[in-house]
Formats: C-alpha cells, sequence, structure tokens
C-alpha cells in the first residue's frame, strides 16, 4: 500500500487522529505525514474535513432531502452547465450524476422542512432543464459516510481477560 | 466425589484470576482479550443465519462438510502452498482446541514427552496431562525474539520427547518465525523423530511478510499436523471452527476419537465458514491492515514511554517486559490504579514472569487511552 493511500485510510477512519498517532501507527515520520497530506490536499485528492453529525441529538431543527432531478439537455447546456449552476447553492450539500431512473441525485439540508421544500420549490424546479424532481425527506439515519448511530458504545460483550 | 487425578494435576488457570479482579472493577480498558474486538464478516454471519433458516440443524459428516473441506484445501493451497487431500487429510473440528485436545490423545501414550515451547498459549501443558502425557518445558527467550531455536530444544531435553508443540505467530508473545528461522527447528524435529503439532491459527495475522508453515518444509510434511481455523482470521472465536490438516493416517486416528467425542463440528459454524473463504477476503485485508497500524501504534507508544518490547510481527499481541521487572505485581498495581488491564506474563509459563502479554485487538481510540493510562502510571 502506498503511503498517500494508507494515510487516505486512515483520515477515512477518523480525521482528527494527531500527526503523532499517524506516525505512530504507519512507517512514516511526523515530517513526512504533513508532507503527504499536503500533496494529498494541493493534488486535490483530499477535498476537506468534516464531522458526521447525528442531528437527531441536536436541539434544533435539521432537514435533510434526498432529491431525484431529472433533465433534458440541449446542444447549448450539457449535465456540467447543469450542475455547476446546482452547486452554487449552499443549500445542496452533495450534487451526483448518477446511472438509472434519474439523471441527478441531489442532497439537501435546511433548519426547516419549509426552508428545504421552498428551496426545492423555487430554486431548483423552475430550472428550464429541469423536467422532473422528487423529493425524499429523511426521517431517520442509521449509519452516515460508514459510521454506525446505533447506541453501540458498550456492547463490547467479549469476555474483559480471555486467554 | 471422587475427581481423577489427571483433573488433580493441572492448577485453575492463571487468566482466571485476572478476569476476576478485571471484573470487580468499572471503566476498566481491557488489553487483556485473546479474540477479535471485530465481529465475523457480515456475509458469513448471513450464511449461518440463512443455513438456520432453511434447517439445516443436523450433523454433518464426522470430518465436516465435504464442501468446506475442499474450500479448506484450496484455501491452503493457495495460500500456504500446502497440500492436502479434502478427503482424508483434512479434519474440521470445534475450534483448534478441540483439535489440539484430540491430536493430544491421538499421539500420546501415558508417560510419553511433549515438548512444550514457553511462554505458550495456556492450552497446551494441560492437554498434554489430560492425555496422560507428560509435558516438558521448552523456554524461549527475549533475546531470541521469543522465537524457538535448535539450541533451546536441545538444552531443555526435547530429543527424548516424542511430540513437539509449535504455535507461531505465538500467543501471547507476538512472535513470528520465518521458513530459515524453522529449519532448525525442523532439522531437530527430523533427527529425532519428533511429530510436530503446528498451532497455526494465526498465521493470517503476519504483518510484513508471509507467513510459512512448518510443514511446507522438507521432510515434515509427513511428521506434523497442522492446525488453523476461524476463530481469529474471521473473528469467529465463538462460533467453535477450527481444521487440522494431515497424512491420512493421523486423520483417521484423530476422526476415531473426534467420531465418539464430538460427532462433528457444529453445523451453522460450518455454513458460515464457507461464506467466509469464499468471500471475505477483503474484510480480512482490512481487519489485519488495521490490526498492523495498532500494532505500531502500541510499540510506538511503549518505545517513547521507555519500555522494552522486541518488535512482535504476529497475532494480536505485543509482549513488553513488565517495568520493574514483577509482572503480576506491575499488571495488579495497573488495573487498580488506571484501571487497564494487561495479563502478566508467568501465567503463559517459564519465561512470561517478567512480560507482560498487551493485547491490540481493541478499538483505537480504547487503545490510545489505556497508552495514556499507562503512561500516567509509569
Amino acid at each position: 500500500m502506498t503511503d498517500k493511500r494508507e494515510l487516505l485510510d486512515l483520515l477515512l477512519e477518523n480525521a482528527r487522529y494527531s500527526t503523532e498517532d499517524l506516525s505512530r501507527m504507519t512507517d512514516l515520520s511526523e515530517e513526512e505525514v504533513v508532507s503527504t497530506i499536503e500533496t494529498l490536499e494541493d493534488e486535490g485528492i483530499i477535498r476537506g474535513y468534516q464531522a458526521v453529525v447525528d442531528w437527531h441529538r441536536v436541539k434544533k431543527e435539521h432537514i435533510r432531502a434526498e432529491v431525484e432531478l431529472n433533465v433534458t439537455l440541449d446542444r447549448d447546456t450539457g449535465y456540467d452547465d447543469i450542475a455547476e449552476r446546482l452547486a452554487r447553492f449552499p443549500e445542496v450539500t452533495t450534487l451526483q450524476l448518477v446511472s438509472g431512473d434519474y439523471d441527478f441525485h441531489l442532497e439537501v439540508e435546511g433548519d426547516s422542512l419549509q426552508e428545504v421544500s421552498n428551496f426545492i420549490s423555487e430554486q431548483v424546479a423552475p430550472t428550464p432543464e429541469i423536467t422532473q424532481t422528487v423529493t425524499h425527506y429523511v426521517m431517520e439515519t442509521y449509519k452516515d459516510r460508514g459510521i454506525d448511530f446505533e447506541d453501540g458504545h458498550d456492547d463490547d460483550d467479549r469476555l474483559s481477560v480471555s486467554p | 466425589m471422587k475427581l481423577s487425578d489427571r483433573v488433580e494435576r493441572v492448577p485453575p488457570s492463571g487468566i482466571r484470576r485476572f478476569f476476576e479482579l478485571a471484573e470487580e472493577m468499572d471503566d476498566v480498558i481491557s488489553l487483556g482479550v485473546g479474540e477479535p474486538d471485530f465481529s465475523a464478516p457480515w456475509a458469513a454471519r448471513e450464511a449461518a443465519i440463512q443455513s438456520l433458516e432453511r434447517g439445516r440443524t443436523s450433523y454433518t459428516a464426522n470430518r465436516g462438510m465435504r464442501e468446506l473441506r475442499e474450500a479448506i484445501s484450496d484455501h491452503v493451497a493457495a495460500r500456504y502452498d500446502l497440500d492436502y487431500d479434502p478427503d482424508d487429510e483434512v479434519l474440521v473440528t470445534t475450534g483448534v482446541s478441540e483439535g489440539v485436545d484430540v491430536a493430544m490423545r491421538a499421539l500420546v501414550d501415558p508417560g510419553d514427552t511433549v515438548a512444550v515451547p514457553q511462554p505458550s498459549y495456556i492450552s497446551y501443558a494441560p492437554g498434554v496431562i489430560f492425555a496422560d502425557g507428560d509435558p516438558l518445558p521448552v523456554p524461549t527467550r527475549e533475546a531470541d525474539d521469543f522465537k524457538l531455536t535448535y539450541e533451546r530444544l536441545e538444552a531443555s531435553g526435547a530429543a527424548d520427547a516424542g511430540v513437539l508443540i509449535t504455535c507461531y505467530p505465538n500467543n501471547p508473545t507476538g512472535a513470528v518465525m520465518t521458513a530459515s528461522e524453522l529449519e532448525p527447528v525442523a532439522e531437530f524435529a527430523r533427527e529425532h523423530d519428533l511429530t510436530v503439532i503446528s498451532d497455526e491459527i494465526y498465521a493470517d495475522l503476519s504483518y510484513g511478510f508471509d507467513h510459512t508453515s512448518v510443514a511446507t518444509l522438507p521432510g515434515m510434511r509427513e511428521r506434523t499436523i497442522v492446525f488453523n481455523g476461524f476463530s481469529k482470521t474471521y473473528a469467529m472465536t465463538g462460533l467453535r471452527l477450527g481444521y487440522a490438516m494431515a497424512p491420512p493416517e493421523a486423520i483417521a486416528g484423530m476422526n476415531r476419537i473426534h467420531q465418539y467425542s464430538m460427532l462433528s463440528a457444529p453445523t451453522t459454524a460450518q455454513h458460515a465458514a464457507l461464506e467466509a473463504l469464499r468471500s471475505c477476503d477483503d474484510e480480512v485485508e482490512e481487519m489485519v491492515a488495521t490490526y498492523n497500524r495498532r500494532r505500531n501504534l502500541v510499540l510506538s507508544r511503549f518505545e517513547e514511554m521507555g519500555i522494552d518490547c522486541f518488535e512482535a510481527k504476529g497475532a494480536f499481541y505485543v509482549f513488553p517486559e513488565a517495568p520493574g521487572g514483577d509482572a503480576e505485581r506491575f499488571a495488579e498495581d495497573l488495573l487498580h490504579e488506571q484501571g487497564v488491564a494487561v495479563v502478566p506474563g508467568n501465567v503463559f509459563g517459564e519465561g512470561g514472569e517478567d512480560h507482560l502479554r498487551v493485547s491490540y485487538a481493541t478499538g483505537t481510540q480504547d487503545l490510545k487511552e489505556a497508552m495514556d493510562r499507562i503512561e500516567a502510571f509509569l
């Protein structure tokens, strides 16, 4: 495994591992860890670092919707052009072109149901190239980006000391 | 009730005492666990569930499902260059524990000597005694990175033994042996006509090099029983499934005992194991990579703390020297003062008194916290 890949795996596991711990867990010195991560950032391989949040535990309301979009293309407008426009909205947290029954998959987040639905009906749906939207509001999140939201803190049922 | 002498000859396990001490306390981070902290890969668990849904709840053939024996035979051929016929050279057992027990009873007559390298897994010597044999301790030393050597075998009188037990990668030391390091051991076994019981349950947990089975060395296949299983590699300890591989006469002998005492290994587990061999390579690779990172973390932290620890390259244990020299005392004080459980090396036999078995089969966050606590304790 390359050093870059090894560090990517570790940062995917926990982006808050300290440089010290990353160095301890790999064959790299602290300086090498720092420079490899810088390279990964410079090359645009690492695009950012974010917390994975269980919004159910945050007192404030938070709404997430998965939106299916169908579009029509013409001579002057391709997928990239439509994507570029949609990606500008801060409400759109994820935008992907997908295979299957529809074209774009969006994730839209907002502080209330009203805010998210207004955004979709007023900003997204009226776009001329967009022919259809189907909105799914997220009701419950069980797992997000590999992290299980189950209350699994004390589910280690192994004997505390064993041969 | 009067119990047999062989039961009286075996003292209760020293692990048990530490288990009880640890159980009395809250907020303990245990580095004393001898099994993976992962669950079995989902595909294997699902295969177990499906086998139950389909009502596969009968016995299997004594030697295990034919399909599983074939898969095992193919797997060890591809991975370890071992060549065993699924029909008469493979026996599926209820964990390697049953396999080793059956092998002892198949190989040992009353009064026979079995050479047991130490420190070692706690069941070998009792297994010899339950077969009415006499265990002969063969000490290994930190100076040799706890590898078994020709000289140690010779000095301990193993030439007169009938059977030699080997276990690499090793529990509790994490020691491994490469092909060239195994060769003198094989030479000793050939010279003195020893049968080798080679417990290779941790074979897949070898870091930075490929495991060699002692049975692949010249003249060794005919005198070796190789054991492996699903507990460690596939995190399936509770499913209790292992296997033995040996020439037909040895497998037939072991099966004679197994068919009466066990009949067959658990059927549900056999279905899980078959799926594990078929489709869980990626999960294993990921678990091995994770163990290796934790191993590096622990070795680095011990080095920074000034705790002497040879570079263990296998299983999920490191075996540092106990600061102050008295492992039992250190382990007890560490547990009481900082709530970190490790196992003092003396429970694994001679040569372990001044060492600690530290398992890194624990989540990385807990492992980091445990290291901080050990540092605070020093």
